[in-house]
C-alpha cells in the first residue's frame, strides 16, 4: 500500500499540490483523474521520487520515502515498474533488449534465463514475434505493450502508468486497460494509473482519486462514481452526452 | 546568477558521473558504442581536414616568404609548429565540438524529451553515470585522433609543398626536423586530454539538463557548441600561458 499525507509541491510561486491525502491499495487498479493542469503528473512524479516535495509524506508499506537512504531508495525503485505516456523505450535497443534491460541491471540471471523471462512477458502482452524489431518500427499500441512488458519483467510490487491510453484508438485502449487490470490481479501488485480517459475510469477504476486545482476533490470507485452527486466530479466525468445517458441508465437499472 | 547555478550544476554532474557506477556488463557495450560513434566515426572528417589544412599552411608560408635570407626549410618548420602546437589539438577540438558535441547534446536531449532519462531514474539507475561515463571513457582515446591529425597535417603540408612546386622534399624534411622540442608534443597532448574532458562533459550537461521539446533540442545543441568552443579557447590560452609562457 502507498499512503500519501498532506502532500504539498510548488514550482516557484506556483503551488501545484495543495495538501493531498490519500492511499493506493495493493492488488487494485488505482486511478488518478482530473483535468489537464490539475496536478496529476506532478503528483505521480512525486510518488515516484522524480520530484521532491516541500511538505507532507509518502510511504511505501509504512516506510517513509524521504527517510530512506540512497541504497534503500534504489532497492525500492527496483520494485517499481513504470509505463510512461510516450512509452519511453530506448531507441538504440530492440524490443527484446528494452524488456531485458531491468533484468540486466538488477539481477544476476544468465543470458538464457533472461531470454526465457523476456519471452514469458512478451507472450503475456501478446507480442510473441516482435523481439527483433526496433521501437521505431512498432505501432503506438505495440510500444505501450512493450513498455508494460518492461515494467513487469522484474516482478514489481508497484506499477505506475502515466496516461497509458493517450494516442491510442478506443479498441487498443481497451486492450491496454484490460492488460493492466489482468496483470494487477495476477501478480497482486499496487497499480497507480494517471488518466483522463473516462472509458478507463468505468472499466478498471477500482479506486479513483479525483484531483482539481491541486486538491483531492473526491475519491471512490467505478461503482460509486455513478452515484455521486459531487458536482465537480460529475461535471468532469459526465461532460459528454453519451456518459450522461450511461449514468442515467446505470442509476435506473440499479434502483 | 543563472551562470553560477549552471557552473554548480555542471560540477555536481561531473561528481555524479563517477558515483554509483552502472554494472560493467551493461557499461561495456555502451563504451564500445561510444568509441565507435565518437572516435572511429570522427576519423574520416578529421583526416580530411587535417591533410588539406596542412597543405594550405605550407602553401601560405611558402607564398609569404619573399626574402632570400629566410631559409627554404622554414616552410616545413612553420607547418610542423602550426599543426602540432595549435591546429591539431585546438582547432580540431573546435571542429569536434560541432560534430561530436552536437551529437552528444542532441542524443541525450532527445532521451530527456522522450522521457527515457526519467525511465532510467525511476528504475533507480544513476542516469548521469549511465549516459556520461561511457562518453568520458571513449574520449580518453581522443589523443589518438589528434595524433592522426598531426601526422596527416604535416604529410599534407609536405604533399602540397613538393607536388605544388613550393619547395623540395629535402628542405621540407629538414624543416620538420629543425629545432624539434619533444615537450611541444607533451604540451599538445596535455591540451588534448583537457579538451577531451570538455568535449565529453559540456555537451552532456546541455543535453541532460535541457527542458522542452524538439525545438529546444536544436537550441541546446547550438548553445552546447558555443560554450564548448568558448571553454576550449579559454583553456587553450590558460594552458599555453602555464606550459609555454
Amino acid at each position: 500500500m502507498i499512503e500519501v499525507k498532506d502532500l504539498h509541491k510548488s514550482f516557484g510561486d506556483a503551488h501545484i499540490l495543495k495538501g493531498i491525502t490519500t492511499s493506493f491499495e495493493k492488488g487494485k487498479t488505482n486511478l488518478i483523474i482530473g483535468q489537464s493542469g490539475s496536478g496529476k503528473t506532478v503528483f505521480l512524479k512525486c510518488l515516484l521520487g522524480l520530484f521532491d516535495y516541500e511538505s507532507g509524506s509518502i510511504s511505501y508499506e509504512g516506510k517513509l520515502f524521504k527517510t530512506l537512504s540512497n541504497d534503500q531508495r534504489r532497492e525500492l525503485r527496483a520494485e517499481i515498474g513504470m509505463v510512461f505516456q510516450g512509452s519511453a523505450l530506448f531507441d538504440s535497443m530492440t524490443i527484446a533488449e528494452n524488456v531485458m534491460f531491468p533484468l540486466r541491471m538488477f539481477t544476476k540471471q544468465s543470458k538464457s534465463e533472461m531470454e526465457d523471462r523476456v519471452n514469458v512477458v512478451l507472450n503475456r502482452v501478446n507480442l510473441e514475434n516482435a523481439h527483433h524489431k526496433m521501437p521505431s518500427e512498432a505501432s503506438g499500441g505495440m510500444q505501450k505493450r512493450v513498455a508494460i512488458a518492461r515494467a513487469i519483467v522484474n516482478n514489481p510490487k508497484y506499477l505506475f502508468c502515466d496516461e497509458p491510453n493517450s494516442g491510442l484508438d478506443p479498441k487498443t485502449a481497451i486492450v491496454i486497460d484490460n492488460l493492466i487490470q489482468e496483470i494487477t490481479d495476477e501478480f497482486n501488485i499496487t497499480t497507480v494509473i494517471n488518466s483522463h480517459d473516462m472509458n478507463s475510469v468505468m472499466e478498471i477504476g477500482e479506486k479513483i482519486v479525483f484531483l482539481k486545482d491541486g486538491l483531492k476533490a473526491w475519491e471512490g470507485s467505478k461503482e460509486t462514481i455513478f452515484k455521486t452527486d459531487n458536482e465537480v466530479v460529475t461535471d468532469f466525468v459526465y461532460s459528454s452526452e453519451l456518459f450522461k445517458k450511461v449514468r442515467k441508465m446505470y442509476i435506473e437499472e440499479n434502483l | 546568477m543563472n551562470y553560477l547555478h549552471n557552473i554548480g550544476a555542471y560540477f555536481i554532474m561531473i561528481k555524479d558521473t563517477f558515483r554509483k557506477p552502472t554494472k560493467w556488463s551493461v557499461m561495456k557495450p555502451l563504451i564500445l558504442k561510444d568509441i565507435d560513434d565518437l572516435i572511429i566515426g570522427s576519423l574520416g572528417i578529421v583526416a580530411f581536414i587535417a591533410f588539406f589544412v596542412g597543405g594550405v599552411v605550407a602553401i601560405q608560408t611558402s607564398l609569404n616568404i619573399d626574402s632570400p635570407l629566410i631559409p627554404k626549410y622554414l616552410v616545413g618548420f612553420a607547418t610542423r609548429q602550426s599543426i602540432i602546437l595549435e591546429f591539431a589539438p585546438t582547432f580540431i577540438s573546435i571542429i569536434m565540438a560541432g560534430k561530436v558535441g552536437s551529437f552528444i547534446t542532441s542524443s541525450i536531449g532527445t532521451m530527456r524529451v522522450t522521457e527515457q532519462i526519467d525511465a532510467l531514474e525511476v528504475m533507480g539507475i544513476n542516469a548521469i553515470n549511465y549516459l556520461v561515463f561511457p562518453k568520458f571513457v571513449a574520449l580518453t582515446l581522443y589523443p589518438f585522433v589528434i595524433s592522426i591529425a598531426m601526422f596527416l597535417g604535416v604529410l599534407g603540408g609536405m604533399a602540397a609543398c613538393v607536388y605544388g612546386g613550393y619547395g623540395t622534399l629535402e628542405d621540407y624534411i629538414e624543416g620538420i626536423q629543425t629545432d624539434f622540442i619533444p615537450f611541444h608534443i607533451v604540451y599538445a597532448f596535455i591540451k588534448t586530454l583537457v579538451f577531451a574532458f570538455i568535449l565529453a562533459t559540456v555537451p552532456s550537461f546541455y543535453g541532460y539538463f535541457m527542458k522542452g521539446g524538439a525545438l529546444e533540442v536544436g537550441k541546446a545543441s547550438t548553445t552546447s557548441f558555443v560554450w564548448t568552443s568558448v571553454i576550449i579557447i579559454l583553456l587553450n590560452f590558460l594552458l599555453t600561458s602555464l606550459l609555454l609562457g
